[in-house]
């Protein structure tokens, strides 16, 4: 029974190990390609395991450090101007929906609630955007369309609200007199931590992985965040010929390693989040049951 | 002194009795006031992302005259419908978009329900954690790099399957980004890839709320692991299948724009097998600028769309009033 058990285990864990390889196998082709040599590259293709190290890719980037360091900027700008003002009317709207007492609140329920059911397209969106608003090529563009981007995150905080603040808490800071504003600050935000940080995390991880708002409302390239960089030099395979990588033009003559720079500037955008994943991995995994589960 | 006079007005006529109600209706509405304000931002915010543009669906109906302004362009009726259907288009978009998302829904289930059981059997709980992370990394990353990923697998001149595993298999070069035969394939590969995770931890976290009793009371009662997991883990986290399956069944006229977009690097010879509505409606905007087209595409999707949510919700209330979400 023993022996057999064992091998069970063995063999269970021989399966899972190869799934988990099977999902990291591509970033390991990416990296150990980002630090081969252009004429290796050329003569055996992109490959798991580097036969000659070279990180010329990264010196080409490197003397070009503005452009990739601007979409950078971009991109941690959007990520906490977007999280934090997503998180302020993601709480300030499903507090008063929480309240058992708030007049209407069913049917304010509904209005939001609809709008994960019904939505009138891309093309109405794009107009409201560009010819009402004028967001086309403002640092807005990348921000407001995705505040509020998923009305499941009012739901479930709306019952976060509800099933963790009792209501004899916020009765008693009615007694002792606080404004209405005042218990929301200062007593159901400190008690809602938890959610805070999942919803937080989630539009977090949203605004820095967006691309498509930079696709379609962006043209100047000095907007562009990370992503959207990332997805210019992929699509446009004349885009990275022509940045300027401090070549003199006859080096350019001799020829970029654009297939190995290509992938060095994917490496750079990829390991921010990677390189944090095992910090934050505990409340993605909390953060995704709860947003499976009803809100 | 006020309350008298209410008294009195109430007593006077129905007509009368309304102006007395409603100061009392405002006075509520004004202890709410701050609640109110405070929803105020989000509310707007609604408005104006999303029912704004519900309304600015009658561009479809429109014939759009820059010129005359958006809304008022003459009417136009059906006719940008009719143009749209008429093109072979509409036909491959709605195919390809119901048939990959169906598709993906069936193999994502099996696939993660696998693998959510599989990872289930796991004794160590630091091996266990170890694969968790590994499987929803995928999840974490932008369709961009994704797209970057397959670039790197199918690229024509130095991809790692023309230049390293076909050579092996005495395989000529395919053209991956050219041929459009191979992508019904290569994209629920990469769909898999990159989803299945996420539906595994959903359903490995109610597999995990099973009570150990049943399991203890069927190893006594001498039943191996398969019949167990036939007997006792698939019947007890149906509801959750079931929830998170009539979720995408409703979502199934919507697609993954970047799966779509990205993967493929907006390749023009691969439009038959990756052209799907979201596609379709964002290349006529944007590249072709073609309003017409692309807002009546962008309607048909937002009704039926609508209307598969209903009834996929409309059948979840028949088998199971609990599990479904209105």
């Amino acid at each position: 029974m023993q022996a057999k058990e064992r091998a069970y285990q063995w063999f269970i864990n021989a399966v899972m190990a190869l799934l988990a390889c099977m999902c990291i196998l591509p970033f390991i082709l990416l990296v150990s390609s980002s630090i081969t040599s252009q004429s290796m590259i050329i003569a055996n293709g992109y490959s798991f395991l580097p036969r000659e190290i070279s990180f010329e890719a990264y010196a080409y980037i490197w003397n070009d450090a503005e452009r990739i360091f601007n979409a950078y900027g971009v991109t941690i700008l959007v990520t906490v101007l977007g999280t934090v003002l997503s998180l302020a009317v993601t709480s300030l709207l499903a507090y008063p929906l929480s309240r058992k007492d708030m007049p209407h609140r069913n049917f304010l329920a509904f209005f939001i609630f609809f709008t994960m059911l019904f939505n009138g397209g891309l093309v109405p969106v794009y107009l409201l955007y560009t010819q009402f608003f004028e967001f086309k090529n403002t640092v807005w563009a990348l921000i407001f369309p995705m505040l509020l981007t998923n009305a499941f995150y009012v739901m479930i905080m709306r019952t976060f609200f509800q099933t963790t603040i009792p209501v004899e808490v916020i009765e008693s800071g009615k007694m002792d007199g606080a404004g209405e504003l005042k218990i929301f600050y200062k007593i159901v935000l400190p008690l809602s931590l938890p959610i805070l940080a999942t919803i937080g995390l989630f539009q977090t991880i949203n605004y820095w992985n967006d691309w498509f708002n930079g696709l379609i409302f962006l043209t100047d390239s000095r907007l562009y965040s990370i992503q959207n960089l990332l997805n210019r030099i992929l699509l446009d395979v004349q885009y990275l010929s022509s940045m300027d990588f401090g070549t003199a033009q006859d080096d350019l003559m001799a020829g970029l390693p654009t297939e190995t720079i290509r992938l060095a500037i994917a490496v750079i955008g990829v390991i921010p989040i990677i390189a944090i994943y095992p910090f934050f991995q505990r409340f993605f995994v909390k953060g995704l049951t709860v947003g499976a589960v009803k809100g | 002194m006020k309350q008298a006079e209410a008294v009195k007005r109430q007593s006077v006529a129905g007509k009368e009795r309304y102006r007395v109600t409603l100061p009392v209706r405002w006075k509520e509405y004004r202890k709410y006031s701050v609640l109110f304000l405070m929803m105020a931002p989000g509310l707007l915010y609604f408005i104006i992302n999303n029912y704004l543009p519900m309304f600015g669906m009658v561009i479809a109906f429109k014939d759009i005259n820059f010129a005359k302004g958006i809304l008022a362009s003459d009417w136009a009726g059906f006719k940008n419908f009719e143009y749209l259907f008429k093109t072979r288009d509409a036909w491959i978009i709605t195919r390809n978009t119901i048939l990959y998302n169906g598709s993906f829904i069936i193999i994502n289930l099996i696939a993660a329900l696998a693998v959510a059981i599989i990872l289930n059997e796991v004794r160590s709980k630091l091996l266990k954690k170890f694969y968790q992370s590994f499987i929803l990394l995928p999840y974490l990353i932008s369709m961009v790099i994704v797209g970057y990923l397959v670039y790197a697998m199918l690229s024509m001149e130095t991809g790692f399957l023309n230049k390293s595993l076909l050579p092996m298999l005495g395989i000529e070069p395919i053209a991956w980004y050219s041929e459009s035969k191979y992508w019904p394939f290569i994209l629920p590969l990469v769909n898999i890839w990159k989803t299945a995770g996420y539906l595994c931890i959903v359903y490995l976290a109610s597999i995990v709320g099973i009570d150990k009793e049943y399991y203890e009371a069927a190893t006594i009662d001498g039943a191996n692991k398969w019949q167990q997991i036939r007997s006792i883990t698939i019947p007890l986290i149906t509801p959750v299948i079931m929830i998170m399956t009539l979720l995408q069944i409703g979502r199934i006229f919507y697609s993954d724009f970047g799966l779509f977009y990205q993967v493929p690097l907006n390749s023009g010879a691969l439009l038959d097998t990756t052209n799907v509505i979201d596609t379709y409606v964002f290349r006529a905007l944007i590249n072709l600028g073609d309003i017409a087209m692309s807002s009546a595409a962008g309607v048909y999707q937002s009704i039926v769309g609508f209307a598969l949510v209903v009834v996929a919700n409309f059948i979840t209330r028949k088998i199971n009033k609990d599990n479904a979400l209105f």
